[in-house]
């Protein structure tokens, strides 16, 4: 009995102090909610591909990573990171030497008050905004930037709508708008830039869902809204015959594929064959392989298949 | 992060996204959900109850449902009733439906139980004095299960109320709106602002609810002190 008594008392200990433990370590930094970011050197002569925490991605970081591989590098993966915030300070403390980017997101979050107009422009100003130990290398055609999608249907309905300000000539006030629940207020992007940018407002007619999710697709696709964002390199949008809108007044940053590297892991060999990968990417291919990842496909096997196709392996 | 600035910006209060209407839309889920729930939960409680037939299957079913993952189940009927209905309903029904599955167990469970707690001695006695089996249910057993009943609905209530965030996921309204919208523009002040209101929602309900028990329960059922008239 007294040996239960004193069991129980050791576990409640234990629970406690790993309470507190854990508690402690939530109340260190501004942000509740984030991960601490791993912060081991890594060694030269091999290269550590880092990816974001989407699955896109991670499909990018295995192209590199098996690009580089075939070229006689020492070349590892460090998946699934987490959001920009998390993997800039990866590669900037050297936990990875490389990592897919996409030119005007980074842009955006390294100078948040950039011009997106012009993509060789986009292109400068990175080599400007960059930390010091870090650098972009080419981009590719291909990007997934947000875009804006109707049906085939309610184009064809409005006299073959192609671009956003056509669909902003034919709104009527009565479209409802699906898209994703930081539109409603951040002041760059979504509802308040639709707004500036385009003159149509939504803010009476917004469904906030995931953007660019299986809701937001499924709203357009069954009507429950007339436009919907989407990714522009989701296959769902062909495969569900969408239009996707031209942002003929750049409301959303370009957002083009580059691979973001440290400057002292960069050598001539490197930067060709990384370059190469970014002039054969182009946007159908990039659709075809995001239909394969989302069919289950293995990540490895897509990569191959695709850099073999095109001759970079 | 300051939660008091965020409750008190008068911002806050008027337009589409404020607190009153997103309180409001909360409680209108919240009590929809509760009153679909207790028309399917409480007759089949009480048939359960009085003829203990099915009690295993049902009870065991209803504690199944328990299990469902709220969140999986209401994206899942979206994406099943999206094609087939083309309104914003595809939305608003499946997260009704997830909130009822949430409440039937408690308030089955606490109904059968309620009417298994009655005293065996009453019900014979009861029959003694010639009642019928249907004055039996709605004049003995209804009654007599009303503590355990509703302690049942009460729980319920509670995981209605906490739950009904998960609707802001598919574009309605509620509490949760503060809480999804909040983090994704990192504004920690929204995020523990709405969870705070919901806390109060909750407290508010439950206290609710100790008043309606003690106005409803038979006197004779509880153990409170009564003032004994004189004869």
């Amino acid at each position: 009995m007294v040996n239960i008594t004193k069991k129980k008392t050791l576990l409640a200990m234990g629970v406690s102090a790993g309470l507190t433990l854990a508690l402690a370590a939530c109340s260190s930094g501004g942000d509740p909610l984030s991960s601490d970011a791993p912060a081991e050197e890594s060694s030269g002569g091999s290269i550590i591909v880092g990816s974001a925490d989407f699955a896109e991605s991670q499909l990018l970081a295995k192209i590199y990573e098996l690009a580089l591989d075939d070229i006689g590098i020492d070349a590892s993966e460090k998946p699934n990171i987490g959001s920009r915030e998390v993997y800039i300070t990866a590669i900037t403390d050297g936990s990875i030497d490389l990592i897919p980017e996409y030119n005007g997101y980074l842009l955006e979050k390294l100078d948040p008050e950039a011009e997106f107009t012009d993509r060789d422009q986009i292109q400068e100003s990175l080599f400007e905004n960059l930390p010091e130990n870090v650098t972009v290398l080419d981009y590719a055609s291909a990007e997934n930037t947000n875009v804006l999608v109707v049906t085939k249907e309610f184009s064809d309905e409005h006299g073959g709508l192609e671009t956003i300000s056509d669909l902003a000539e034919i709104d009527d006030g009565t479209f409802k708008l699906a898209g994703p629940p930081e539109w409603r207020s951040r002041p760059n992007t979504g509802i308040p830039a639709i707004r500036d940018i385009y003159g149509m407002d939504f803010e009476n007619r917004f469904e906030i869902l995931d953007g660019g999710g299986p809701l937001s697709l499924a709203a357009v696709v069954n009507g429950q809204v007339e436009i919907s964002m989407l990714f522009s390199s989701d296959p769902a949008i062909s495969e569900n015959n969408l239009v996707a809108l031209t942002d003929d007044k750049v409301l959303f940053p370009p957002a083009n594929i580059l691979p973001m590297i440290r400057t002292d892991k960069v050598d001539d060999a490197i930067e060709a064959q990384l370059n190469k990968v970014s002039e054969k990417l182009v946007i159908e291919d990039l659709m075809e392989m995001n239909g394969r990842v989302n069919a289950g496909d293995d990540l490895t096997e897509i990569a191959k298949d695709w850099l073999t196709e095109t001759g970079i392996i | 992060m300051d939660i008091i600035a965020w409750l008190t910006d008068p911002a806050n209060w008027t337009g589409q996204y404020s607190i009153p209407k997103q309180t409001l839309m909360h409680l209108v889920y919240s009590f929809v959900s509760l009153g679909i729930a207790l028309v399917i939960a409480v007759p089949l409680g009480l048939y359960i109850g009085h003829t203990g037939r099915g009690e295993n299957l049902i009870i065991g079913s209803a504690n199944a449902m328990r299990a469902l993952p709220t969140i999986g189940l209401l994206i899942l009927l979206v994406l099943i009733m999206a094609p087939r209905i083309g309104s914003s309903l595809a939305f608003v029904i499946p997260a009704i439906v997830v909130l009822i599955l949430l409440a039937v167990p408690p308030i089955l469970s606490g109904v059968v139980s309620g009417v298994q707690s009655i005293d065996r001695s009453v019900i014979d006695a009861a029959y003694g004095l010639g009642l019928s089996r249907r004055q039996i249910v709605f004049k003995v057993e209804a009654p007599g299960s009303l503590p355990l009943a509703l302690s049942g609905v009460r729980g319920a209530m509670l995981q209605i109320v906490s739950t009904a965030t998960v609707a802001a996921y598919v574009s309605l309204g509620g509490l949760g709106r503060y809480i999804i919208d909040g983090r994704a523009v990192d504004d920690y002040s929204m995020m523990a602002g709405g969870s705070v209101l919901l806390i109060a929602l909750a407290i508010m309900l439950e206290l609710m609810f100790v008043v309606i028990t003690r106005v409803v329960v038979s006197p004779g059922l509880t153990r409170r002190s009564q003032k004994i008239k004189p004869t």
